[in-house]
């Protein structure tokens, strides 16, 4: 037997999920548990990826969401090859993060002291995601109200461009952070949102794995294993499911 | 104030490979047995469901499985000058977390160490005598190839490993590893099948007269009943592997081969969500009455034992040993004291190749499906008059290509914008790695203690690395990787990058989580800290075990070894210190 206090999310639950079912995931605790015997399994016990079709911004207000939004499609442009980052859900994807445990980097060490350290002892910013995007985006509206008198998103697409960069190579200074830290935060949590499960609000009809070729979750591959040297042209597959499934006839 | 209770047989720290091994074998003398488990108990079927467990960001990116580094994380510097910062989200190296501990997320790669490892230093010193560099700390083991191979035998035997022998009793046998050491047997599974990039670095290799084999593989190539008559399935090459949990029971773990035995023995239990916090020892300093830990809330308790078994991660049995005060600290000005001493890590290089006109499918893969060579690995060539000692593994695994963090391109390539997606585009499925993972050889500088600032959330103080790569090893990643980048060069690729370990030691980069040292086993009780039992020295009921018990690191995974020393251990326990409890075993 397991003495388990605190039970799973089921994955009926995930996949009705709401805001209720994500504050379920993130509370779960646990005290210790003793075990022997035969282990205990319950049927749809497993503790799944949390679900985000919620409606609406869960952390953004819609001003940062403009402006994040704004932020994605530059940095993944709409081109021949695939949609933007925001027709993407990379916004969105953000903003989700940012709602749950990862927006205050609740499984990280935060003790201090804080201090700057050499390049080799990484990030030691005592900033967590929320606050770097709270940061971030009101700095760069300054910035670019001070320079522009337009936010970023008033902005043409080679004020845009030339904006991110002096960002990323910290030529352009923003208030309250430092503006290359704002940039890499910013853009790793873009790439994550276009490359991730689309379960998470991002790559929405897994639209990135389609530009590259990458069959997503799938779990087997024996039969293609010994095809060298071509091309395969899976269909790619979402945590989510495949719509293929629910098709009638 | 811990509350006591009643006392057990045995305690064992940790239930990854090593501490269910020893649980395993020692539960079936009868007695009873506590295994502690600072995270959660973690079950193929309920945590690595089919349906969720391909999922990258979650397992990847925020490292579901690893230790979370508000439990418990490192300090590290690069040398004693500098002020030690704490890592605050892993990057160079992944500790596990829950019962299968790393062995979970593990690439499953299954190497033996060749016997001339076990006495290096000897060896070293007899064959090269004076161009020994004199920064290298080496040592011996204190024990030998023809110990250590049954002890292998057994965990090929647990975790179903896949390859191809190179060596069966002396005898060399083609397409299998000619530097191996002598095998008592076959593999017990057969090698598994490749994919287009490792097959084309074979086919190159052999062209240079090379000997290509199959990396040995934890990664079952079919259906396999182990040792304890656990069933796995065969691998399904699903690119799922290094940093997932596999929901195939193919990948061997502790909770795919040993606890779904272990637990039903009613002479066992597991204590999960139970953090170790120290081992109690009486007041002369000898003996171990049990262990302190405390639950998820924070609440104490004390579980004396007659035998403790610590075997964690090396991170946390040194931390352990210098928090339980066991052994002297050691103290690189002096150079004496063992808790601490001979920490060494993995020297990691690799050549990257991108081509206009291959299609390597990378997402078809796992973390030991791969094709490799020893040529120029640890002294399988002759070094004299190169100025370094050590070699590396070279091999193409490719261990699947999940998008958020696989998207290789050439240097300088544009990090966003319209440029950004045509280089993804061009080289996602055209570019594939031959990797050198190398030796990493001890330094005096080189150690481990408690950091004098950081400190966890019971307040002990945070173990404190002191690392960076000896001039030896960056020699080594030199030479090596120019005769990887040869052959890669033969297979007539767009473009290479090199890249050899030569700066300091960067936390950031993922490079290996083999991380040994600090607590290390040998003949002299003065330069180490365990005998060849993996036996304390001076306190007969307190076993350690761990790659922290390797005196250096050579040029190959270190799993196959932590779990070999784990058999030998539970062996010696069983067949020669319960016969004569609370003493040292002869060596």
């Amino acid at each position: 037997m397991i003495e388990k206090p605190a039970k799973g999310v089921t994955r009926r639950q995930l996949l009705l999920s709401s805001a209720t079912t994500v504050a379920m995931g993130a509370a779960a605790t646990a005290k210790a548990a003793t075990i022997a015997g035969t282990p205990q399994w319950v049927p749809f016990d497993h503790n799944g990826p949390l679900h985000y079709d919620t409606p609406g911004w869960q952390y953004f207000t819609d001003e940062q969401a403009r402006e994040v939004e704004a932020i994605v499609e530059q940095l993944i442009p709409a081109d021949e090859l695939s949609v933007s980052g925001k027709d993407a859900g990379c916004a969105v994807f953000i903003d989700r993060q940012l709602a749950g445990e990862y927006g205050t980097f609740a499984r990280l060490y935060q003790e201090g002291p804080f201090q700057p350290g050499t390049a080799m002892q990484g990030d030691q910013s005592p900033l967590n995601p929320r606050q770097r995007y709270t940061l971030g985006l009101a700095g760069l509206t300054k910035y670019c109200q001070a320079n522009f008198k337009k936010p970023f998103s008033g902005l043409g697409a080679e004020q845009r461009d030339a904006t991110l960069a002096g960002l990323e190579k910290g030529t352009i200074a923003l208030d309250g952070i430092d503006s290359p830290l704002f940039f890499q935060q910013v853009l790793g949590n873009t790439m994550e949102g276009f490359f991730a499960d689309p379960i998470y609000g991002g790559n929405r009809d897994m639209v990135s794995w389609k530009l590259i070729g990458f069959p997503g979750a799938r779990y087997d591959y024996r039969d293609y294993i010994g095809l060298h040297n071509q091309k395969l042209d899976l269909v790619p597959l979402s945590i989510v499911g495949s719509s293929a499934w629910t098709q009638k006839g | 104030m811990a509350k006591k209770l009643p006392s057990t047989d045995v305690v064992v720290v940790g239930l990854g490979w090593a501490g269910s091994i020893i649980a395993n074998e020692l539960a079936d003398t009868g007695l009873n047995i506590i295994g502690f488990e600072r995270g959660p108990w973690r079950d193929t079927a309920r945590d690595f469901n089919v349906a969720s467990a391909a999922d990258e960001l979650r397992y990847n990116r925020r490292q579901e499985l690893m230790l979370r580094t508000r439990q418990n994380t490192c300090t590290m510097r690069n040398n004693a000058s500098e002020t030690a910062l704490p890592l605050r989200s892993w990057g160079s190296f992944h500790p596990g977390n829950g019962t299968g501990g790393a062995g979970n997320h593990w690439a499953g790669i299954a190497f033996r160490f060749q016997p001339h490892e076990f006495r290096l230093h000897s060896y070293l010193t007899e064959r090269y005598g004076k161009e020994l560099p004199a920064e290298l700390t080496l040592q011996d083991w204190g024990t030998d190839w023809e110990e250590m191979e049954p002890h292998y035998a057994a965990f090929d035997r647990l975790a179903g490993v896949s390859g191809k022998a190179g060596n069966i009793k002396g005898t060399l046998i083609d397409g299998g590893n000619p530097f191996e050491g002598p095998r008592s047997a076959e593999y017990p599974n057969p090698p598994t099948l490749q994919t287009y990039a490792p097959t084309l670095f074979a086919e190159a290799a052999r062209n240079f007269g090379y000997k290509p084999f199959p990396v040995p593989s934890a990664l079952v190539s079919q259906p396999y009943t182990n040792s304890l008559g656990v069933k796995m399935g065969p691998c399904t090459y699903c690119g799922f592997c290094t940093n997932y949990g596999c929901a195939n029971y193919s990948k061997a773990s502790a909770i795919t081969t040993v606890l779904p035995a272990l637990i039903r023995k009613p002479n066992f239990k597991a204590v999960t969500n139970a953090e170790v916090l120290k081992v109690v020892m009486d007041s002369t300093g000898t003996k171990a009455t049990g262990v302190i830990y405390a639950d998820a809330n924070g609440e104490q308790f004390e579980q004396p034992a007659e035998l403790v078994v610590v075997a964690a991660f090396i991170f946390e049995n040194v931390r352990l040993m210098l928090l339980s005060g066991v052994g002297t600290p050691y103290d690189p000005v002096t150079n004496t004291g063992t808790t601490g001493r001979n920490y060494a890590y993995q020297t990691a290089n690799n050549v990257r190749l991108f081509f206009d006109d291959k299609n390597f499918n990378p997402f078809i893969g796992g973390g030991a499906i791969g094709m490799g060579i020893d040529e120029f690995n640890n002294d399988n060539f002759d070094h004299s008059g190169l100025g370094f000692m050590g070699g590396g593994s070279t091999r193409v695994t490719p261990i699947g290509a999940a998008p958020i963090d696989s998207r290789p391109m050439p240097p300088g390539s544009p990090t966003w914008g319209k440029g950004w997606k045509q280089a993804t585009v061009k080289n996602y499925l055209s570019s594939m790695s031959i990797g050198c993972e190398a030796s990493s050889y001890s330094v005096r500088a080189n150690y481990l203690s408690l950091d004098p600032t950081y400190s966890d959330p019971h307040g002990r103080p945070l173990l404190r690395i002191t690392f960076d790569f000896p001039d030896n090893d960056r020699k080594m990643a030199k030479y090596c990787i120019g005769k990887v980048a040869e052959i890669a060069k033969s297979m007539n690729p767009r473009e290479i990058v090199v890249s050899s370990q030569q700066g300091h030691w960067d936390s950031r980069p993922y490079q290996s989580s083999h991380i040994v040292g600090g607590f290390i086993m040998g003949a002299n009780p003065g330069t180490s800290s365990v005998n060849k039992h993996l036996q304390v020295w001076g306190v007969p009921n307190l076993f350690v075990v761990g790659s922290s018990a390797f005196p250096q690191n050579p040029g190959y995974n270190p799993t196959g070894t932590v779990c070999a020393l784990a058999f030998k251990a539970a062996d010696a326990i069983r067949s020669r210190y319960l016969k004569r409890p609370g003493e040292m075993i002869p060596v």
